[in-house]
């Protein structure tokens, strides 16, 4: 018993005998191709005649090329009849018996299809804003809504949540601004040596961590950790059809779900703000003491002055508008997951770097409007 | 001497913490033949066929294919059985991000060296085989019904031909009709191909229709074992109210009235 597909073309008079041999299955892999091409080349224009009993298997892809090779014999003239097949054999090449497959559409390609997907993401950024307002909207009728009556508050949802964006986000915050602070300080006593300005350090670092950068940075560790949290949920949630059990149970996603994540959001992020300023504060001295010989004891004094409420003030200010774009690009892209893994993952990348880039944008008009209004 | 069964368990042991789910489970499936397992819900039909398909660990026991046992098989030889199963998961699990036919081309693109033309006649075959419309091949799951998402994970589950077939409620959620076609379908597929199937179902008329055997999940055992025939007549009472309860009973009647014929 042969382990591969035979085929052996024999002349007889008159006619053409092919036979098949072995195991004409899927384990051949491309030998049944190869085999079978041989078969379709034939070259007689006389009558061939397809003798399968001395086959020894045969599964469906086998049958599939057979009876591939019986019809194209056949529609050339050539014969094309199948003789001694096994009763199974005969059953699997009438189960699996040969139709044409239409090929495929290539691809779109070229310039024309990229202009039109850059045009169609304009499009859809543009999109991205009016529903991404028109969400705020909703949230805040919502938010009304269930302020005038506490017995709508989900506090134990809100806690839960406030619980795992907040305290345990706050070790991976102290640290990043931490190290931040560190670095600023860091060029800070080299670059202002030259001026032999070194003890301005401590301006440096305050007005720089307070104003802008431990928000900033606070935002982005929370765009990534709690942002992509609340996508990849929301997201899951879609896909099992939980946000439609909520809504035949006459509930709002937005009151049940979003809700609470927003508010925790809003909470912990001016929180973990303050963490990561007087992180950076401590990360700033630390190196100023190092370098530059600063003692503790000076940094705060010298604190007194860069650090006024104001400037600690206009930082802190900025957190809660963060956590409202996070929070609502975050669950709008959670509720745009459709069905498979794939769009699960696009949505969360989305998610990110749209929270990401929000939050810098964010940033620049606080500085503009700060700016106008000499804060 | 007979053939060693196409599978064969021994001993089969599996715990989930402080529960013993298999408790000494001895099975065999010989070849060529529709094994109907049946078993009340959370008896551990799933964790059985889980075990058998190396998906969950067990604590104790042995599996032997075609006498061989799985254990100590070299991760090649064991890749090389594991390509002549075919399985049938209860919820489909289709790639989500892929078209039903490259769920179907997937398994033989990792695993055979056939011409992409081959590949993918032979994938809108099985599509047909399973009873599929042409155009669903370009459909993603998300876009299926439940009976089309069951046929295309069967088509995947067949597009290597295997020799076995292990299927997880294969017609659970199908119409009486699309369940009777399936059967049918599964029929004609085990008499050509020779196929060996393992079915867990608790379709009745699949078990009438199609099984040879029906196995009994009970205790962490199979407590009892053999065609629908020899169950019926059994006064075990979990077998009695499954095979002669309300939905049995109209069921046992129609087989009373077919069997003289």
């Amino acid at each position: 018993m042969s382990e591969t597909p035979t085929a052996e073309i024999v002349a007889e008079s008159g006619a053409t005998r092919v036979a098949f041999g072995g195991l004409w299955t899927i384990e051949a892999g491309g030998q049944l191709e190869a085999v079978a091409r041989k078969v379709d080349d034939l070259p007689e224009a006389g009558a061939a005649v397809l003798d399968l009993s001395g086959l020894d298997g045969l599964d469906t892809a086998g049958a599939w090329v057979i009876s591939r090779t019986r019809d194209r014999l056949e529609e050339s003239g050539r014969g094309g009849q199948i003789v001694g097949a096994r009763p199974e054999h005969a059953t699997l090449l009438r189960e699996a018996a040969y139709a044409p497959v239409e090929p495929l559409p290539p691809p779109p390609r070229g310039a024309v299809p990229l202009l039109a997907d850059m045009g169609e993401s304009v499009y859809l950024a543009g999109r991205d804003i009016v529903s991404g307002l028109d969400f705020l909207g909703r949230i805040v009728v919502v938010g009304g809504k269930a302020a005038l009556r506490p017995r709508r508050w989900r506090l134990t949802s809100t806690f839960y949540h406030l619980e795992h964006m907040g305290l345990r986000g706050a070790p991976l915050i102290l640290m990043i601004n931490f190290f931040v602070g560190v670095i600023v300080a860091q060029q800070g006593v080299v670059q202002l040596a030259r001026f032999g300005a070194s003890t301005l350090t401590v301006n440096l670092v305050a007005i720089l961590t307070l104003r802008e950068l431990g928000v900033m940075l606070t935002s982005i560790m929370v765009a990534g950790r709690s942002g992509s949290a609340i996508t990849a949920e929301l997201g899951a949630m879609n896909m099992r059809e939980e946000i439609d059990a909520l809504r035949v149970m006459a509930l709002d996603p937005l009151e049940a779900l979003v809700a609470p994540r927003l508010i925790a959001l809003v909470i912990a992020l001016p929180l973990l703000t303050f963490l990561g300023d007087i992180s950076a504060l401590i990360g700033g001295m630390l190196v100023t003491w190092g370098y530059a010989g600063v003692s503790p004891h000076a940094f705060w004094g010298e604190l007194q002055y860069p650090a006024s409420i104001e400037r600690f003030v206009s930082g802190l200010i900025k957190a809660p508008f963060m956590a409202i774009a996070i929070g609502i690009i975050a669950s709008l892209e959670g509720f745009a997951v459709q069905g498979s893994a794939e769009s699960l993952g696009k949505r969360v990348t989305a998610s990110v770097v749209k929270s990401i880039f929000t939050v810098i944008l964010l940033d620049g008009a606080f500085a503009l409007f700060y700016g106008a209004v000499n804060f | 001497m007979s053939p060693p069964p196409a599978l064969s368990v021994r001993g089969l042991e599996v715990v989930f913490g402080e529960h013993k789910v298999m408790d000494g489970l001895d099975l065999d499936i010989w070849r060529g033949e529709v094994l109907g397992f049946v078993g009340a819900s959370g008896a551990g039909k799933s964790v059985l066929t889980r075990t058998i398909l190396g998906l969950q660990p067990k604590q104790a026991g042995t599996i032997e294919v075609d006498g061989r046992d799985l254990d100590a098989m070299s991760p090649r030889e064991r890749g090389r059985v594991e390509r002549g199963w075919g399985v049938l998961f209860q919820q489909g699990a289709l790639f989500s991000s892929l078209t039903v036919r490259q769920n179907v081309e997937a398994p033989m693109r990792e695993h055979l060296d056939i011409s992409p033309a081959l590949r993918a006649e032979l994938a809108m075959l099985k599509l047909r085989l399973v009873g599929l419309p042409p155009d669903a091949g370009a459909k993603f799951p998300s876009e299926l019904s439940g009976g089309m998402i069951k046929r295309a994970a069967l088509a995947r589950a067949l597009a290597l031909d295997p020799g076995v077939l292990f299927l997880d409620e294969p017609t659970s959620g199908l119409d009486p009709i699309s369940a009777g076609e399936f059967d049918t379908l599964i029929a004609t597929l085990q008499a050509t191909l020779g196929l060996t199937v393992f079915m867990v179902t608790h379709d009745l008329d699949s078990l009438y229709a199609i099984c040879d055997r029906v196995a009994v999940l009970g205790g962490g055992k199979v407590s009892s074992i053999g065609t629908i025939a020899q169950l019926l007549k059994s006064e075990e009472p979990w077998i009695r109210e499954y095979f002669h309860g309300v939905r049995g009973e109209g069921r046992t009647r129609t087989a009373r009235v077919r069997a003289p014929a």
